[in-house]
């Protein structure tokens, strides 16, 4: 029997999932060419190598028939191993440097910037004619006339001679190729402008010991040279005015013979320094002992009071002679549905000492520091996570409590077993197999509970006699934002890290026995 | 006869006393304990004046005028942002879990097991311990991308969704195994490519946790404080929490008028969906989800 239709009539065309494909393939790979040429024009060469094997990786994964879990897998996994993984691993980069203020970055770069502040006016040195202009992408950058050949250069690019640039009759620079002149007007009208013009230094060249062109007002340029020197044979800096040599030395840091340093280091790998300085440092290591107990204590505390009081609760209304108890449960659970950050916020003002309602209704107007004093706070932070938490635990033991199976409690029953040996032997062990990894679940999130704390208390109060910032309800990741100073203040990022480092730690020891603690409980059952 | 019948009833009102009674006095107090912080709040939205000062009597004045004062404030802006954030959040962590899922769930590929364990051990490590480093990173990403960088709400979705693979997929990945894998069988004996399973057949039947895990995603990003904090720098965008904290954190200046009234905004909608999607919340309560 011959074939009735040849095959390729079956063929409908590509489908509209393949034209979608196609599209946001086109619009991935537009975006990934874009951010490629920026990384390769602001020379971050790890970043560019990533997004290169990405985008090829993107491409060939979605182009070939191969590798089909990865179709589904990629999307997921370039976010998880950029912005989780790559995080966990970098914090334990930067926990063995001392980054932070001061060693922002790298040794070329701390040069730079030495020599850059080290720039002053060269007196008596001569004016040039200059104008603005805007190179592509809109960098900014000055063209002088020097002594009849036009020079160009922008903040990233050093002088460079210009021939085919015309001159006008002021003797400024009026047409540089590859470059617009800023009109005069413009600059005159534009504010934002004027500061970037003042603000910008144009490189001689290359070298940095060869200083830089300014201006002040926009018209002339000056020559402005620094008084630090940076000698690369000899790996020095010589400050030219007091003749004081600076060598580099292994924390980062350019250091004269007299012990002086330079402000600007860099960063370099300082081994298990950080570790050793959280528990040696004067500063610090008192304070931060005082926080990892306190994180401890809070974490189980927490835990213990609200599955107690969240555990007591759903015993006493899991009672059918109790009526109206769907009322009661959606009552109980209220604060549950209030926004975790709020609640804090809320109980942050209620529990103000002078206005607060909490003094003024409950304690006769009494004046009690509740936020202030070290015991009172840490009792407040207990009790406002209590309120917030209790809901969770009388929900989850309200549904183990259902799920137990009633006739082992009737047998005991039946047997004379008494109330509380019902429960103790029976209820309790039997809840505990289901509530168990959410209670270590629960220990954990509280561990790094970092909302409640900076919502209630910020951390403090503050130690007394203390130069290290941290307070008595400071927990272990509070103190790390504190220390961290990624919100303002000086910043170590290197100790923040090596703390980050303490608390995974932790945290990976303590889901390692939950995971071996459920195993034993269900055992049991 | 008749003191007889008495005695017993007596005993049995003391007896329902002793084990059901008194439990409705206690619930008043608990109800006392779980509400009056609400109710508070409450009133004091509607106090006039913003301090805290008199505001012990509870709803002693109803004023509106804390809730016209925050079109004065950048409170719509916050609430946009944060819908913006927590929203694209949501769809992406859906989208990219439930892809995940398919493909763990589905096909039988080299290292299936051994990533799935591996995401099983990443997620224990809570992304915001490692905020330093997420700060790092956004102030280089941000030298080549502004778009990605420091104080811009895309990146601080990126972050967010850096953590959606390790925290739904296990969630997601048993919902997909209990749809019987002979429905994809019989669709590609009808000549469906496996996108079209996806998309047309299993996405359908998985609605309810694709809810789940948008939810989960939307309510942990409006309820983050620390990201939201380190990456959004400029007023115009922060999220609810971030304006908020910075609304009631300065003893001096604080606003408890207006933070009164914008909590009563912004919980309503939560409260609302909490109520009525209650019963899911419980069942997804004891499947191991903690609040965040």
């Amino acid at each position: 029997m011959p074939e009735r239709d040849s095959h390729a009539r079956a063929w409908r065309g590509l489908g509209w999932g393949f034209i979608v494909k196609l599209l946001l393939m086109a619009v991935v790979n537009a975006f990934g060419v874009t951010v490629i040429l920026a990384a390769v024009r602001t020379e971050s060469w790890i970043i560019l190598g990533v997004l290169v094997v990405l985008l090829i990786a993107a491409d060939v994964i979605y182009f070939t028939k191969k590798a089909l879990p990865l179709k589904y897998l990629l999307p997921g996994l370039i976010f998880l191993f950029v912005f989780q993984i790559f995080t966990l691993g970098y914090t334990g980069y930067v926990a063995f440097t001392n980054y932070g203020t001061g060693h922002a970055g790298s040794m070329q770069q701390a040069i730079d910037a030495t020599v850059i502040q080290g720039e002053r006016r060269v007196e008596g040195s001569t004016d040039y004619p200059l104008a603005i202009v805007e190179g592509f992408g809109g960098e900014l950058g000055f063209a002088i006339n020097d002594d009849g050949t036009v020079r160009v250069g922008t903040a990233s690019s050093p002088l460079t001679d210009s021939p085919d640039a015309t001159v006008g009759s002021s003797g400024a620079p009026t047409e540089v190729p590859g470059y617009t002149v800023v009109q005069r007007a413009v600059l005159l009208t534009d504010q934002e402008l004027q500061q970037q013009v003042v603000g910008l230094r144009v490189p001689v060249s290359d070298d940095p010991n060869d200083g830089s062109v300014r201006t002040r007002e926009g018209s002339t340029g000056v020559i402005y040279t620094s008084t630090i020197v940076w000698d690369e044979s000899a790996q020095t800096m010589t400050d030219t005015e007091t003749n004081t040599v600076y060598q580099p030395d292994d924390r980062g840091n350019f250091v004269a013979e007299d012990g002086t340093r330079l402000p600007t280091g860099w960063y370099v790998n300082v081994g298990f320094d950080n570790f050793v300085r959280a528990v040696t440092d004067a500063d610090l290591a008192a304070p931060l002992l005082q926080v990892t107990l306190w994180t401890f204590a809070f974490a189980i505390l927490t835990v213990l009071t609200s599955f107690g009081l969240g555990l007591l609760f759903a015993m006493i209304y899991n009672d059918e002679r109790v009526r109206g108890r769907k009322i009661l449960r959606t009552l109980f659970i209220l604060p549950y549905a209030f926004p975790a950050f709020m609640s804090a916020l809320l109980w942050r003002g209620m529990l103000n000492s002078e206005f607060g309602v909490v003094n003024d209704l409950f304690f006769f107007g009494a004046d009690i520091n509740w936020l202030g004093d070290p015991w009172l706070a840490r009792g407040a932070i207990l009790f406002v996570n209590l309120w917030l938490s209790y809901p969770y635990w009388f929900l989850v033991c309200t549904g183990a409590l259902q799920a137990l199976p009633s006739e082992t409690l009737e047998a005991a029953t039946i047997d004379g077993a008494g109330r509380w040996r019902k429960f103790r032997s029976i209820m309790l062990p039997l809840l505990l197999v289901s509530t168990a990894p959410l209670a270590i679940a629960s220990f954990a999130f509280n561990f790094n509970n970092f909302t409640i704390i900076y919502m209630l208390t910020g951390g403090g109060p503050n130690f007394a006699g203390s130069a290290s910032g941290l307070g008595s309800t400071d927990i272990l990741i509070s103190a790390i934002y504190q220390i961290s100073g990624v919100a303002g203040g000086t910043a170590d990022y290197g100790l923040a890290s090596a703390l980050s480092i303490i608390v995974f730690i932790v945290i990976g020891v303590i889901s390692a026995i939950a995971f071996r603690q459920t195993r034993k409980l269900e055992e049991v059952q | 006869m008749t003191s007889v019948r008495s005695h017993r009833t007596h005993t049995k009102r003391s007896r329902w006393w002793g084990e059901v009674g008194w439990k409705y006095p206690v619930a008043v107090v608990i109800v006392f304990f779980a509400v009056f912080p609400l109710l508070y709040v409450l009133s004091a939205s509607l106090k006039p004046g913003g301090s805290l000062a008199g505001s012990s009597q509870l709803f002693r004045a109803i004023d509106p005028a804390n809730y016209a004062a925050l079109g004065g404030t950048q409170f719509w802006t916050w609430v946009l942002n944060t819908l913006f954030i927590g929203g694209v959040t949501a769809v992406g962590a859906v989208l990219m879990g439930a892809a995940a899922a398919y493909a763990f769930s589905r096909f039988r590929f080299a290292g299936r097991r051994a990533s799935l364990t591996s995401l099983l051990i990443i997620q224990m490590f809570p992304q915001t311990v490692a905020f330093v480093a997420v700060f790092l990173l956004l102030l280089a990403l941000g030298e080549v991308v502004p778009a990605l960088g420091i104080n811009s709400k895309i990146a601080l979705i990126c972050v967010y969704l850096g953590g959606a693979l390790g925290a739904n997929t296990f969630l997601m990945y048993g919902f997909f195994n209990s749809i019987p894998i002979e429905i994809d069988e019989s669709a590609k004996i009808d000549g469906a490519t496996h996108a079209q399973i996806f998309w047309r057949l299993i996405m359908p039947l998985v609605t309810p946790v694709l809810a789940v895990v948008g939810l989960l995603a939307f309510v942990s990003a409006f309820g983050d404080f620390i990201l939201a904090r380190i990456v959004l720098t400029s007023e115009d965008n922060w999220t609810l929490a971030v304006g908020m904290f910075q609304w009631v954190s300065n003893q001096l200046t604080s606003r408890w008028g207006l933070f009164a009234a914008g909590s009563v905004i912004a919980s309503l909608p939560v409260l609302a969906l909490f109520l009525t999607l209650q019963r899911y919340i419980v069942g997804g309560l004891t499947q191991g989800s903690v609040k965040g």
